[in-house]
């Protein structure tokens, strides 16, 4: 196959938030009739690489280059005007208006007088939907089409604006086996048709399947862009993991106790099914897979704030209600959820209040909470975790993200309790913070505490945890004990390889 | 250039410290506060007839309603949520006290049956907003009109008077030694308890979580479904009252008693700044803005104004109190923006 130019590319990009260097000096080309894949852990860089392409982040130095032409994207409708199209995960489609609509919105052909040529519409849409090779029809509503389809209404559209480079942001993370395979096909048609397609996606198989080349990043660097043929997938996990674990995993080794948390066969229809583990006394136990396997859910379903189907959750021999905070709380579980904004804080009220929120009852003298109470536990707190802040009636949306993980901790752990579910504990905070979250996380295993710690930071399961869970779409996977965790190991559970050699 | 960077280096370090006071001194019950203390001077000036102790004593009467139902509500729109049929039960319950009442029942037994018909309004509406996921606006809406039906079910166009007199006094006479009407004393009560209850107990704390951010007080395990059913049930029970009150304050029973209160109510509460999007407000601003609202109807009515004008009145206070914090919000938050956009002094 001879080697065509690259319609676009990046040459030595860098991007820095703050003092986060997201991408240092990457470069990549994506040819035309080539499937290119990008891979990497979370947090490597791929999202900001596609932000980058599609021209929502404009890079603090080096080029985006159109057909060897420097580009100055302005925003993403400018990236659209040069035939880059991206197709995310899941793709936001008005519900009310018919398939054809959806992909002619803003642009409709006229007839006489402005009206929208409603002919010429449906003509064009059978016209994409046959250039792709599926059957849809252009007359039903968006809203049902299940998310592959969604998909393919949105290839259908990018191609309609003639896009020549698609880039696929985890497409396949919410499909099944025969919604991939129609994906790749369609994907694989485009590829002859001369569009340059790059691909991300963190099961293995896949890019080994549809993919030319890779590219790898780690930690916002360019490690390879390399040829798939001759690679294993153990070679191109390497590639992605390969990193000294140190200082920022200061795991204590200790003894554990008694089983605390008992969670049997639990089971949430079409979400997770059959999940049983126990955590111990003094263990932390990490609950490992890819985004969207089901960990977060399960541990929505644990403390309540969602319902579950079958099974059943014990802490300390007592079976609690499903269904009910509350007495999840009573019994001694806490939850550290995943979205700090939403769920973890209310972000207009003060330092003082976030902490007391858990503590209603205990903070009451009387009928009235008193204040003093309150503000003695958040100082406590905010001494013991070492917060940043000027005053604890300071609103907690002026804190920086590491702080207010630390007020959502002091929140929970100022309720005592004998299980800590921690879900993503150190997401988007930075490395300091991060630090002083897993000796903290530590620490108070090591004073018999029962934590479980979603986490999809990799370094952090395997630094932390001393039995890794691994879950994969929507069932536990693997159960690997620290001494045999590695990122291979886990990698392997987490993306449904193991099950396959078992099978 | 050159001879301007002096003043700039100096003026960030000025402009830090000011918020902090003025920020105190901008709050919004502050404000009303002010302005009630000026209406109230003002019409003791320019109306001969507005500061005698009478008319103070006949302005808190006719206020008794509103205020009342307004402590509720208060509670309801901290926690992002809203009544609009509490006129409706108002009118219900006195549409059936009129009815009962002719009938031949007991009024000690009449006013024990208004509250339960009272928390079983509240409680549709409650159940409809947590169970099902309605937005109170629109299940109060539908509830408003329905209930007001249901009075004229029990009145038709009737009015029915000739109440006992011990218990019309009760409704009108003052607490001896002052001009306030016993109506108007059971409002200081009840919204001294309710002060305490939204500022200084659990369940306050509670309701100012979930209106500014209900997810995040329903994963800290606060019953966020129960506390909003059980606001709905005492916003009716209250509004009961208040319709057994209207009923013998004004010798009257009728099914179209106490039309429109609803929106009295809620500009009370806006005006006395709470946020109708919840999690921010004060009872101390409520109780301004209620007194700031009766005073106002009163100084219109001593000086003849129409109604028409009085509820244009209202309705503008309404949208002001609304609108204004947003415009100071915005222009702080444009302020903020200018300056950051500032090149920073070499």
């Amino acid at each position: 196959m001879s080697e065509s130019p690259p319609i676009l590319a990046l040459a030595d990009v860098s991007m820095a938030f703050g003092a986060v260097r997201a991408l240092q000096g990457v470069s990549l080309e994506l040819r035309g009739g080539e499937i290119h894949a990008l891979a990497g852990e979370n947090g490597a860089g791929k999202s900001t690489l596609v932000k980058i392409l599609a021209g929502v982040h404009r890079p603090d130095e080096g080029q985006v280059l159109l057909d060897g032409t420097p580009q100055d994207f302005h925003g993403p409708g400018d990236a659209q005007q040069a035939g880059v199209a991206v197709i995310y995960q899941e793709p936001t489609l008005f519900p009310d208006l018919s398939v054809a609509e959806n992909i002619f919105m803003g642009r409709q052909p006229r007839a006489r007088f402005g009206r929208i040529d409603r002919r010429a519409v449906r003509a064009e849409t059978a016209r994409l939907f046959e250039r792709l090779g599926v059957t849809l029809d252009p007359d039903r509503a968006a809203r049902g089409l299940s998310i592959a389809d969604q998909q393919i209404v949105e290839i259908a559209k990018a191609l309609s604006r003639d896009a020549r480079v698609l880039i696929m942001d985890e497409p396949t993370a919410a499909l099944s086996g025969n919604e991939v395979a129609r994906l790749f096909t369609v994907a694989r048609t485009l590829r002859e048709q001369g569009c340059a397609l790059l691909f991300i996606s963190h099961r293995l198989e896949e890019i080994f399947d549809l993919c030319r080349r890779v590219t790898t990043l780690r930690d916002g660097r360019l490690i390879a862009t390399e040829e798939l043929d001759g690679l294993t997938p153990e070679d191109l996990v390497q590639r992605m993991v390969g990193r000294e674990l140190d200082a920022l995993y200061p795991k204590q080794d200790t003894t554990p106790g008694e089983a605390v948390l008992k969670v049997s066969r639990l089971t949430r229809e079409g979400v997770f099914t059959d999940v049983s583990f126990d955590v111990r006394a003094g263990e932390i136990v990490a609950l490992a897979g890819l985004v969207g396997a089901g960990r977060s859910e399960v541990a929505r379903a644990v403390f309540g704030v969602d319902r579950y189907d079958a099974g059943g959750v014990q802490v300390g021999g007592v079976r609690l209600p499903g269904g009910s905070p509350t007495a999840a709380m009573a019994a001694g579980i806490a939850l550290v959820p995943e979205d700090r904004r939403q769920q973890g804080l209310v972000m207009a009220a003060s330092i003082e209040r976030n902490i007391g929120l858990t503590g209603l009852r205990s903070l009451r003298r009387g009928p009235v909470v008193s204040r003093k109470a309150e503000r003695d536990r958040a100082a406590d707190w905010a001494i013991r975790l070492q917060l940043k802040y000027a005053r604890l009636s300071d609103a907690v949306g002026v804190l920086s993200g590491g702080n207010q993980q630390k007020v959502v901790l002091a929140k929970w752990l100022s309720t005592e309790p004998s299980v800590l579910i921690v879900d993503e504990p150190t997401r988007g905070i930075d490395v300091g913070t991060k630090a002083e979250v897993h000796r903290l996380l530590s620490e108070l295993a090591a004073q018999g505490l029962a934590v479980l710690m979603i986490s999809s930071d990799l370094p952090e399961v395997l630094g932390m945890a001393d039995r890794v869970l691994v879950m994969y779409e929507g069932r536990l996977a693997a159960e690997i004990p620290r001494a045999e965790a590695t990122e291979e190991t886990v990698m392997a559970a987490a993306t449904g390889r193991t099950r396959q050699e078992a099978a | 250039m050159a001879p301007e960077a002096p003043a700039k280096t100096r003026a960030p370090a000025a402009r830090a410290a000011a918020p902090r006071g003025a920020a105190r001194l901008v709050r919004w019950d502050v404000i009303v506060t002010a302005l009630l203390i000026v209406v109230f001077a003002g019409g003791a000036l320019g109306t001969s007839d507005f500061a005698t102790g009478d008319n103070l004593s006949f302005a808190l009467g006719d206020l008794s309603e509103i205020a009342l139902i307004a402590l509720p509500m208060t509670l309801l729109v901290v926690a992002a949520e809203v009544d609009l049929s509490v006129a409706s039960v108002l009118g219900l319950c006195s549409a059936l006290f009129g009815a009962l009442w002719n009938a031949g029942w007991a009024i000690e037994t009449i006013i024990p049956l208004l509250i339960l018909i009272g928390a079983l309004g509240g409680l549709v509406n409650g159940l409809l907003v947590t169970r099902l996921g309605l937005p109170s606006l629109a299940v109060t809406i539908g509830t408003m009109t329905l209930y007001r039906g249901l009075a004229y079910v029990v009145l038709g166009t009737k009015a029915v008077a000739q109440f006992p007199q011990n218990y019309a006094d009760m409704a009108v006479k003052t607490v001896p030694g002052t001009p306030i009407p016993y109506p108007f004393a059971l409002f200081v009560v009840l919204a001294i308890a309710t002060a305490i209850v939204l500022h200084a107990t659990g369940l306050g704390r509670a309701l100012f979580a979930i209106g500014a951010q209900e997810e995040a007080a329903f994963f800290a395990g606060i019953r966020v479904k129960r506390i909003k059913l059980l606001l709905f049930v005492v916003s009716g029970v209250v509004a009961a009252f208040a319709g057994a009150v209207y009923t013998l304050r004004y010798g009257s029973a009728r099914a179209d008693n106490g039309i429109g209160l609803e929106l009295a109510v809620i500009a009370a509460v806006l005006l006395g700044g709470v946020d109708f999007d919840g999690g921010r407000g004060t009872l101390g601003g409520v109780v301004a803005g209620v007194l700031l609202i009766g005073l106002l109807r009163n100084l219109l009515m001593l000086r003849d104004v129409a109604t028409e004008i009085q509820s244009i009145v209202t309705g503008l206070l309404l949208i002001v109190s609304v609108l204004t914090p947003r415009i100071v919000a915005r222009v702080r938050e444009a302020r903020r923006h200018h300056r950051g956009s500032l090149p920073a002094p070499s």
